[in-house]
């Protein structure tokens, strides 16, 4: 990626002694163990978390079918459960993406919505650049693939940053899949509205990721996984994607029963 | 207005973006089509790769060609004019077209007062726009495509599928067979060179023989009244020197204010388009022959088509669609084209650019299908030369398709024409639901304990992926249950 891509360009804050954290729709419902274990990984770091109980969705799914005052409704309650000057982590590009880059034009004239846009952080991104985080692989010898979703990578530019992280444990070997940087066909209401080229795509991208021969796959994006899971499972193949708080927090930690716990 | 809707030949490309989703079906299924996509694709993308090896100068390079095109757009009228002024001046004819309709009349009185009975083409996209080719064959002027690209499409009564690769969705094997239906004496084969240097033995007596030469424009130069056309084979070097009448066909939106714009232009659409440096031929065309000269055309003509481009750029934000040079990488960078292929859109122009220029051209109603069928994956606005934000057009016409109606100046052709009540009806019941918390939480909570009773098949998501699983508590429950926990110990710590 070319240094002159000034989108992507940002100045990162000292590390915070309190954040907030945005769980996301898809988490809460579906997944929601990668936000607590999101929440304990930072807590580890030293970090107190907080978790507004307002939140719910971002307001993506109505912004992309093209209702705006809808999402603007749901974007405008987001924006008023975060109200201390402290950054917001996400634990999903496409999130962060829809409330760092889009928020402004969508929220256009609000008071504060700059300042807020500003305090958006995904969370591999605010782990590498706020935190400046070392990590320390406690885990077995094991290959992964990773997948970067679309918003992660073209609107946050935080691709890097979760290869980064994963090239830090050094007992994870990281293969590189096929088409890697293709979109996996999810993008919302375009899987349901578009479903067969959106299942054309999920099944180019599944074979790719089986064809890497690992383990496992990571995400920083329940959308993508809930998209790229769902056909693994159809495909009654056994590979998982796995958020990467859960695996971080999963590798780094110390084993409980050696420490008496 | 309404007589344009009524002309067949716009109805025709109508038509055919209305059924897209059956295009889609069609082409999806057809495995010799996806594959002669994805390896082209594959293969124009690394071109690219490779033409860019230096990051920072490509980033240099799209930002100051995206400012070249937005001077250009924004003295769009002036430039036009000064273009008219300097192509007259060299002895160039200009000719202004609203309509599809009005810019083929144009052609055909031109060809008709030079008595004109055979027209060779360069590769022209906005003649296809036109549907200049079915126009003049109705009328018995025989038209012939000579990019070999172009010609092969001809010959398989097909449009291009590709706005630079016109038969790009045709493998060798299938352009061989082609070949031996249609060329007398053709000895078969799948040798690439063998084929092309066939077609070019076809094509060749027929430059000689050609009364007119019909060619597009890349870039026109207002300050010098150039006609820059970029190409491969020399096809358009012949359509422009060969025969008596040369006609250009471009889009208002080609015009550049100096020729001191087209050298970066040229430079990123080569690399873009093809990964090459440069074009085999660019030629620059600023007057017809002149005395003393020994060939070259009498007369040159140039047709400036709207086609709803002005009402691109009447809006600031929709007005980017028009900094488009045609370079066709967003289309080989595309997941969504790269599987469906160029025809299922059934427009003129495919692909992500397609999505965006096309509800200008053809109305919103008959092309409401193309801005959803994007995963909005952004590659397209990522390698796009002159940085048109292609997905956040996409999702502008998405709001334009689904407005309410107003009793303002609408800001396109068929605005609206997308919304449904009930889709409307559970945006709204959505909106109010996550607006207000405590609706949200009460729904999720009862959701959550009653997933055992979520279906397991969801429509088109379940035919090729299991249904998502609501988890058991919802991570708002969580967050709380951990927080008492962790209150809970601290009292009892503090005991």
């Amino acid at each position: 990626m070319s240094t002159l891509n000034t989108q992507h360009l940002r100045n990162y804050p000292q590390k915070p002694q309190q954040v907030y954290l945005y769980g996301t729709c898809l988490a809460d419902s579906l997944f929601p163990d990668s936000g607590i274990d999101a929440i304990e990984f930072l807590e580890q770091q030293g970090v107190e978390v907080i978790y507004p109980q307002g939140q719910t969705c971002c307001g993506q799914p109505a912004y992309n079918s093209g209702y705006q005052d809808e999402a603007k409704a749901v974007a405008l309650a987001q924006v008023a459960q975060f109200p201390l000057d402290i950054p917001i982590v996400i634990i999903s590009g496409s999130c962060g993406g829809m409330m760092r880059h889009h928020y402004p034009d969508l929220l256009k004239g609000e008071p504060g919505i700059t300042q807020f846009c500003d305090r958006i952080f995904e969370f591999t991104e605010f782990l590498v650049h706020v935190l400046k985080i070392k990590l320390d692989d406690k885990g077995e010898p094991e290959k992964i693939a990773l997948h970067t979703s679309c918003a992660a990578r073209r609107e946050m530019g935080v691709h890097i940053t979760g290869r980064s992280l994963i090239s830090q444990l050094e007992n994870v070997e990281l293969i590189t899949h096929d088409y890697e940087s293709e979109c996996c066909g999810f993008g919302g209401t375009f899987s349901v509205k578009h479903g067969d080229i959106s299942g054309a795509m999920v099944k180019d991208k599944s074979e790719n990721l089986v064809n890497a021969d690992v383990v496992r796959y990571i995400s920083a994006d329940w959308g993508c996984m809930m998209n790229i899971n769902g056909a693994l499972e159809y495909q009654k193949n056994s590979l998982r994607g796995e958020h990467i708080a859960s695996y971080l927090l999963k590798r780094t930690q110390h084993n409980k029963k050696q420490r008496g716990e | 207005m309404a007589a344009q809707q009524l002309d067949p030949n716009e109805s025709k490309y109508a038509a055919s973006a209305r059924n897209f989703r059956d295009n889609v079906k069609r082409d999806l299924g057809n495995q010799e089509l996806r594959e002669n996509f994805r390896g082209a694709m594959d293969y124009l993308v690394d071109k690219r790769k490779n033409a860019f090896p230096d990051g920072d100068e490509l980033e240099t390079l799209r930002e100051q060609c995206k400012l070249i095109k937005q001077r250009c757009l924004l003295k769009l009228p002036h430039l036009l004019e000064q273009l008219e002024e300097n192509l007259q001046a060299n002895g160039i004819h200009v000719h202004w077209a609203e309509t599809i309709t009005d810019a083929n009349d144009i052609i055909a009185q031109l060809i008709a007062a030079k008595n004109g009975k055979s027209v060779v083409k360069g590769k022209s996209m906005v003649s296809e726009e036109t549907a200049l080719n079915d126009y003049l064959e109705a009328r018995d002027i025989e038209c012939l495509e000579s990019d070999m690209g172009e010609y092969i499409v001809q010959l398989a009564h097909q449009h291009p599928s590709h706005i630079i690769m016109p038969a790009i969705h045709q493998n060798k094997k299938q352009v061989a067979d082609l070949f031996a239906d249609n060329i007398d004496g053709f000895a078969h084969t799948t040798d690439v060179d063998a084929l092309i240097g066939e077609g070019r033995r076809v094509l060749r007596e027929k430059f000689c023989q050609a009364d007119v030469g019909i060619t597009g424009v890349n870039f026109a130069v207002a300050e010098t009244g150039t006609l820059c056309l970029v190409e491969n084979e020399g096809n358009g070097r012949m359509c422009t020197t060969v025969p008596d009448l040369h006609i250009a066909i471009t889009g208002i939106e080609k015009v550049v204010e100096f020729l001191d714009d087209v050298p970066p232009l040229l430079s990123l659409l080569t690399r873009s388009a093809t990964g090459q440096i440069i074009s085999t031929y660019f030629n620059m065309i600023s007057h017809p022959r002149q005395s003393g000269e020994k060939d070259g055309p009498e007369e040159v003509h140039l047709v400036l088509l709207d086609n709803g481009r002005s009402q691109a750029f009447a809006d600031e934000e929709l007005r980017q669609t028009l900094q488009c040079i045609r370079c066709g990488a967003c289309m080989n960078h595309c997941p969504v084209y790269t599987r469906i292929g160029g025809h299922a859109y059934g427009t003129v122009y495919p692909g992500p650019i397609g999505k965006i220029v096309s509800p200008h051209m053809l109305g919103l109603e008959a092309t409401n299908n193309l801005p959803t069928a994007s995963s909005m994956c952004g590659a397209c606005g990522e390698v796009c030369p002159v940085k048109i934000p292609i997905p956040k057009l996409l999702q502008r016409l998405r709001v334009e398709s689904v407005k309410a109606k107003h009793n303002g100046e609408p800001v396109m052709k068929g605005e609206g024409s997308g919304r449904k009540s009930i889709e409307a009806a559970i945006w709204q019941v959505w909106s109010i639901m996550h607006k207000y918390a405590f609706i949200y939480k009460t729904s999720m909570w009862f959701a959550t304990r009653l997933r055992k009773l979520m279906p397991n098949k969801i429509g088109v998501w379940t035919s090729v992926r299991t249904a998502p699983k609501l988890a058991p508590q919802t991570l708002h429950e969580k967050v709380q249950a951990r927080q008492n926990q962790q209150q809970y110990k601290q009292l009892q710590g503090g005991k």
